[in-house]
């Protein structure tokens, strides 16, 4: 029995990465992991059934910042959301928050999905919804109680919806239904929010909305990434940009990564004003043969 | 059966047993209908189902081990076989679509029936072995509540209160993850765990009602009561009393039942009661019912028919319109029951109310007409027929917002006694 103990202790000793990592040499060429970073991400790579998905994804996000992730359909917008709040499996890499694993900093973390994830007829009001962001603070077990409603109702003001409070979900509009899930992430009051898609299907008034609050979490010192689609207002509503087609093509403020070279990078053959040019030309010679 | 003797069972006095048993299957009712719930917004129904027919061969297995050893039969073992095989009918769903690419529907279909197929098999070699007997295995397909024991009875009810504090105390949380299961994992609540407090809900609900509502169609109470409640709320938490109501309902008068034809299979009976309530509810529910769907579509009717009537006499008074009235008797009579119209021997005139209504609907069409034509570039020729539709239902507000939009165009709104058409 003696001679078993350190047999049986030696496997745990001895380093036994269960992740493959990176080799050591391409993690001293990174900048070092920042406790004053909000999210901070290093050679993540994520595959859905042997493909890859994300390929060797390194990120480092500023604090009191908005940062759109940008990239054409496929290009792994979402999976990396997910990858960074462990909802998919890494194939490689770190996420930390704070410098700090995601199981530690989960509570400062908050995450609104896409719309049409849900069933909107599921038998829940808006402030039922809102009130979901505050369930993790209620704890296991215990009704929501009156501040918690309160606050998850002050939420939706500050989204526009109380009026709405006790509307079925499914009566709602698009965008109503996104401003819904909207309060729902600011009723978790995290420091950064991930939001997959905010705008998408949203009407100009929800539009304005959201950008108002997303401005408001910034002055409150809050960090949001967005998965963006329209390249359009990326300008206008963002302060960094991340360029993404299964790895990143470029990231840093707008203005200087806002390029068209670097645009034509990420879309490839799919960005139609880059190619309405090349387009025409083919058309011509087509034409002519 | 006499009435005395059907008056004696719905109130529970027909003698000790049938009154546990009456009991027993109500609470049932009532625990199905609570863990159903959860079932049905989760959209797992289905997975009870494979559940409750995979069991089968677990009770006949069950039987089997017992009889091999000589011992008693006991209800105990046999369900233990049934909770055991129905676990593993679950699992082999969950293996197939996780390791194949089969999806849940084949999967559960595939494993629903095989696992039947074999029960069957196993309960005719029960059958046919000398001496055993089927010692009332049968009941366990099509249900009897009949074979109910004061024991069963208690531990039927026993489950109930299990299920109704394990639901009110984790109805947060269930609903959490059954809404969006991701944003749920998200937040940290430990979803895997909460997914298998709702099945072991399902199985221990399934595994109690098997014998008096039977293998093939113990999944009906976890779906019809729910479902039905559906229909009467947009609330889970009220969804959660009205499907326990409707459940336990379906069990009582179920049970009731069948105590007076004891022959006849519970179970079925049990469903039907169920199925009845669920007709009603689709028929009667509020605002998810037929019968308030078709009042609500014939008041929408009637109410832009009304529309249609007074804004043309409006416009028959002021004279901008001078085709001949289309005439309805029942619709005339109608406006004039609302004080809308008086009516005359040539036909209805305009009260004072009905002046007013005319004069805003008309300045309504108006503005909504100008709107397409001047901001959403409609053709002057093809406004009126998407104006006839939207007109009746322009709130308050939406007519401000247009005046606004209008003016800020430099057109100014119309008003009801010009011109125009």
């Amino acid at each position: 029995m003696t001679d078993k103990d350190p047999q049986s202790s030696a496997p745990a000793a001895a380093p036994a990465p269960k992740r493959l990592r990176p080799p050591q040499s391409v993690l001293d060429a990174r900048p070092e992991h920042s406790a004053q970073s909000p999210l901070s991400v290093h050679a993540m790579t994520v595959a859905y059934r042997r493909k890859p998905v994300l390929w060797d994804v390194d990120l480092d996000v500023e604090p009191r910042t908005l940062t759109a992730i940008i990239g054409p359909n496929g290009a792994g917008k979402s999976t990396f959301i997910k990858a960074c709040l462990n909802l998919v499996p890494r194939a490689t890499g770190d996420v930390e928050f704070w410098g700090m694993p995601f199981r530690k900093a989960r509570s400062r973390v908050g995450y609104m999905p896409q719309r049409e994830t849900v069933d909107w007829d599921f038998p829940v009001t808006a402030l039922d919804v809102a009130c979901m962001g505050r369930y993790r603070k209620i704890g296991w077990c215990r009704p929501v109680s009156r501040s918690h409603r309160d606050a998850a109702m002050a939420c939706l003001d500050r989204v526009g919806m109380a009026d709405y409070a006790d509307r079925q979900i499914s009566q709602l509009s698009g965008g109503q239904q996104q401003r819904v899930f909207l309060a729902r992430a600011l009723a978790q009051e995290a420091e950064l929010y991930f939001m997959d898609e905010p705008f998408a299907g949203v009407d100009a008034s929800t539009e304005r909305a959201i950008v108002r609050v997303l401005r408001d979490l910034r002055e409150r010192g809050s960090t949001v990434i967005c998965v963006h689609h329209d390249l359009q207002t990326v300008e206008a509503y963002f302060d960094n940009a991340v360029l993404i087609n299964m790895r990143i093509v470029a990231s840093g403020p707008v203005s200087e990564v806002f390029t068209p070279d670097n645009l034509h990078r990420t879309y490839g053959g799919r960005l139609t004003l880059l190619d309405q040019a090349s387009e025409a030309v083919a058309r011509a010679s087509r034409g002519r043969g | 059966m006499t009435t005395s003797e059907l008056v004696e069972v719905l109130l529970l006095q027909g003698g000790r047993n049938t009154t546990l048993v009456v009991m027993g299957t109500t609470l049932l009712g009532v625990a199905a209908g609570l863990v159903g719930v959860f079932g049905l917004l989760r959209r797992r129904s289905l997975m009870a189902d494979t559940l409750s027919h995979a069991a089968l061969p677990g009770i006949a297995g069950a039987f089997l081990v017992i009889s091999a050893f000589g011992m008693p039969r006991s209800l105990g073992v046999l369900l233990l076989g049934a909770t055991v095989a129905g676990v593993l009918g679950v699992l082999a769903v969950q293996g197939l679509t996780r390791y194949t690419r089969l999806r849940e529907d084949a999967a559960m279909g595939i494993v629903l029936s095989v696992f039947f197929g074999v029960g069957i098999v196993m309960l005719s070699v029960i059958q046919n072995r000398p001496g055993a007997g089927q010692a009332g295995l049968k009941s366990f397909i099509y249900g009897q509540t009949a074979a109910m024991s004061p024991t069963d009875a208690v531990s039927i009810g026993v489950v109930a209160v299990f299920c109704l504090i394990a639901t009110l105390l984790l109805q947060k949380e269930f609903v959490a993850v059954c809404f969006q299961d991701e944003h749920a994992r998200s937040l940290g609540w430990p979803v895997g765990v909460l997914d298998l407090a709702m099945m072991a809900l399902v199985v221990v609900v399934t595994v109690v009602g098997l014998q008096s509502v039977g293998v093939i169609l113990i999944v009906a109470m976890l779906i019809i009561p729910p479902a039905a409640a559906r229909l009467w709320t947009d609330r889970v938490s009220a969804m959660l009393w009205i499907s326990a109501l409707i459940g336990g309902m379906s069990g009582y008068t179920g049970a009731c039942v069948s105590a007076l034809f004891p022959r006849k299979p519970a179970g079925s009976v049990i469903v039907l009661c169920a199925g009845a309530l669920f007709l009603l509810s689709l028929l009667l529910a509020p605002r998810r019912g037929v019968l308030g769907e078709l009042l609500r579509r014939i008041a929408g009717r009637v109410r832009m028919a009304t529309d249609h009537a007074l804004e043309s006499l409006y416009e028959r008074e002021i004279g901008v319109d001078a085709s001949p009235p289309r005439r309805g008797v029942l619709l005339e009579r109608l406006m004039a029951l609302r004080g809308l119209v008086v009516l005359g021997p040539s036909g209805p005139g305009l009260t004072e109310k009905g002046r007013e209504r005319g004069a805003r609907l008309r300045r309504n069409h108006l503005l909504w007409e100008q709107y397409l034509i001047s901001h959403a570039d409609v053709a002057p020729s093809h406004v009126d027929w998407s104006v006839d539709q939207v007109e009746h239902v322009l709130s308050e507000d939406l007519v401000s917002q247009l005046e606004r939009a209008l003016a800020s165009r430099g057109v100014s709104p119309p008003t009801p006694a010009e011109g125009g058409r």
